[in-house]
């Protein structure tokens, strides 16, 4: 119980992106079904995103602007007097007030590239579908391994 | 207007390619004039950064003028470094914007507006990783980088192509994601993205654990998408079934722009004595880097194919890199920032002439080179000279990357890696040679085989061996490019390992007369 309180509860989220990042990778690298990889994938990075949610997260941190003691959860806020706070002296803000909310920001253009790749992806498998038939890796290497193909001049 | 340099190298292609994406769409001959003149554009400033560079020290820019309060900026920082591998990437793929003239439509008109958009924004991850100081931005164009790579790929006629890219995109988002993942513990830790900061922060911390699992999972997502030997699988295959045009700037800058990451992680965000000092495990990457030399050129040698032989010479050069990189040797960290210059070039070379070879002459294996001397006798000669600057002779670049490789591998006695690089260079002779041999004399004709040749010769698919094939000058004036700047390279090795050297200075790594207090010492001569 100890060790639970100690080690698992305080860092539960990381334990849990850590699990899912290890269900991701498994996924990728041992399943033959190149959808299924790509799920993987998905959950590979979802997984990375996570980490970096937790990171900025603050128990009690506040919204800037509401009424003393009145909290609003963990939402990542930066409004005009926290600017106003940090364009006088950075070193004077209390973080323990605050959410930090560049982790977030950052995860919106991880979301992106994320995106982008499983869309790459998929078009690719499209293609590969159209040209081996298949989407089993098994069945694309035995087909590679009965016609070698020979390079075009393109 | 010098003062933006930094940023203008990279929106000017980015800009090229929203031009090939509007205007290539109606007549798809304005891609390349304006592939031409943005890389240009980004040429001249890369060439203008590189003198301001080499005369006043690094220049630091904040793009629209954040500066750095906490953190928010982001920074691009050109020093001796990137200003060099900022010149390689302009000039080789202005090279190869030349060389795919006619090559990008040959496959099917309407994808070379495609085709174009995507080389453009290639280069522009290209040079915005090697021109940023963020470590965030610089994930995100590693990935601008590597999502047009996989495209380009899987954008070819060959089937097997698309299938190697897959494999590709598995293994660059493992990569990719385990960067990210390094940069994540290193803002938990800093609280910082931009590398001078974080370095600030790390060196007045003392360190924990943090930094070191930072440390690993970055090298680690570098080192898959470098293709460090056995995390390197990927290679061979996406680059060989990838279009000759495409082929041809992947090969030189993918892997040269990620041991460049690698070189400049170590110098700027971590410090040459926090990764050296105390600990042993640069031993082990050396030793690591050692099986890559050696088992890129054993693959080497079994290759039948010309263009996957060039992959697996491309596994052992980046062995080279990084063991240079890991000698804890100042002339080691010399030779893998030459090496990263000249082994773009030789790359770009051998490619080009592949290429032709493929192109014009239909020959995909090493055997079908027969008397190639004769029959494309410029196109071999270009093809020669990247080949001796692979086996590493004067005055082509490959000796002096050597030269400073093995210098450092003596100062630091890792002397295993030494016998590496000479037994790779040997290994590189024997297959160059082999070709050179192949190429003038014509092929041996095999033991009871003498009668049949001819015959069989006549029923061969592709009935051209003795023809004489002509190049066109959009092949020969890529590939002579390609092949004087090996030996420009090497000419001016001297101005470059000065410019390298002082670099050096600035990054605090100590003089290679100064051996580190730590298990490398004990061993130095």
């Amino acid at each position: 119980m100890h060790f639970l309180n100690e080690h698992i509860i305080p860092f539960f989220n990381y334990w849990i992106y850590v699990i899912i990042m290890m269900l991701g990778l498994h996924a990728m690298i041992v399943k033959r079904n190149l959808i299924k990889k790509l799920i993987g994938m998905s959950i590979f990075s979802t997984a990375i995103i996570l980490f970096y949610v937790s990171i900025g997260v603050n128990n009690g941190g506040d919204i800037q602007g509401g009424k003393p003691g009145e909290t609003h959860g963990n939402i990542p806020v930066i409004e005009h007097e926290l600017a106003q706070e940090a364009s006088h002296d950075p070193s004077t803000i209390d973080h323990r007030r605050y959410a930090n909310p560049l982790p977030h920001v950052l995860m919106l253009t991880a979301i992106v590239v994320g995106v982008a790749t499983l869309g790459v992806g998929l078009a690719v498998t499209l293609r590969i579908y159209r040209d081996y038939d298949s989407i089993e890796e098994d069945e694309i290497l035995a087909k590679i391994a009965a016609a070698p193909a020979r390079q075009t001049d393109d | 207007m010098t003062e933006h340099f930094p940023v203008l190298i990279v929106i000017a292609p980015l800009f090229g390619a929203l031009l090939c994406g509007l205007f290539g769409m109606r007549d798809h001959r304005v891609c390349l004039p304006i592939a031409l003149a943005a890389l240009g554009f980004s040429l001249a400033c890369a060439c203008g950064l590189l003198i301001r560079v080499a005369d006043s020290g690094p220049v630091s820019y904040f793009v629209g003028g954040w500066k750095q309060p906490r953190g928010i900026g982001i920074e691009l920082r050109a020093d001796g470094i990137n200003a060099l591998v900022l010149v390689a990437i302009a000039v080789v793929s202005i090279i190869v914007a030349v060389y795919s003239h006619r090559r990008a439509e040959h496959d099917s008109v309407s994808k070379a507006p495609a085709f174009y958009v995507l080389f453009l924004l290639l280069t522009v991850g290209l040079f915005g990783i090697t021109v940023t100081g963020d470590a965030f931005n610089l994930y995100v164009m590693v990935e601008v980088s590597s999502l047009t790579g996989y495209a380009l790929i899987a954008m070819g006629s060959q089937p097997r192509g698309r299938f190697a890219a897959f494999q590709y995109i598995i293994m660059g988002t493992i990569g990719a994601s385990f960067y990210l993942l390094g940069v994540g513990y290193l803002y938990l830790h800093t609280g910082a993205l931009n590398m001078a900061q974080i370095q600030e922060i790390l060196l007045a911390s003392s360190t924990t654990a943090v930094p070191l699992v930072a440390f690993a999972l970055i090298m680690v997502g570098l080192w898959i998408k470098m293709a460090f030997f056995p995390l390197g699988s990927w290679l061979p295959n996406a680059y060989t079934y990838s279009p000759n045009t495409t082929g041809s700037i992947l090969a030189p800058l993918v892997t040269k722009v990620t041991v460049y990451i690698m070189i400049r992680i170590m110098l700027s965000v971590f410090t040459w004595e926090w990764i050296f000092q105390g600990t042993s495990w640069n031993q082990l990457v050396v030793w690591m880097s050692v099986v890559a030399i050696l088992a890129g050129s054993v693959m080497a040698l079994s290759q039948t194919d010309l263009k996957r032989m060039l992959c697996c010479l491309i596994i052992a050069e980046v062995g080279y890199m990084v063991g240079g990189a890991w000698l804890a040797n100042r002339w080691g960290l010399v030779g893998s920032v030459y090496h990263i210059l000249g082994d773009a070039f030789m790359t770009l070379t051998l490619f080009l002439a592949a290429g032709i070879f493929a192109k014009r002459a239909r020959i995909y294996s090493i055997d079908r080179l027969d008397r190639m001397f004769r029959r494309q006798p410029l196109v071999m000669s270009g093809f020669a000279i990247g080949a001796l600057g692979m086996i590493g002779l004067p005055p082509t670049c490959g000796f002096f990357s050597k030269w400073f490789l093995i210098r450092g591998g003596l100062e630091s006695g890792h002397y295993e890696y030494v016998i590496a690089l000479l037994i790779s260079s040997l290994v590189n002779a024997v297959l160059f040679f082999r070709i050179f041999e192949i190429a003038y004399f014509g092929k041996k004709p095999s033991a009871g085989h003498d009668s049949g040749a001819h015959h069989e010769e006549a029923h061969d698919e592709h009935p051209l061996p003795h023809v004489r094939v002509d190049a066109h000058a959009t092949d020969l004036i890529p590939l002579f490019a390609a092949a004087s700047m090996v030996i420009l390279t090497g000419l001016g090795s001297g101005w470059i390992s000065g410019l390298i050297q002082r670099t050096l200075d600035e990054a605090g790594v100590p003089p290679a007369e100064v051996t580190l207090p730590g298990p490398s010492a004990s061993k130095a001569p």
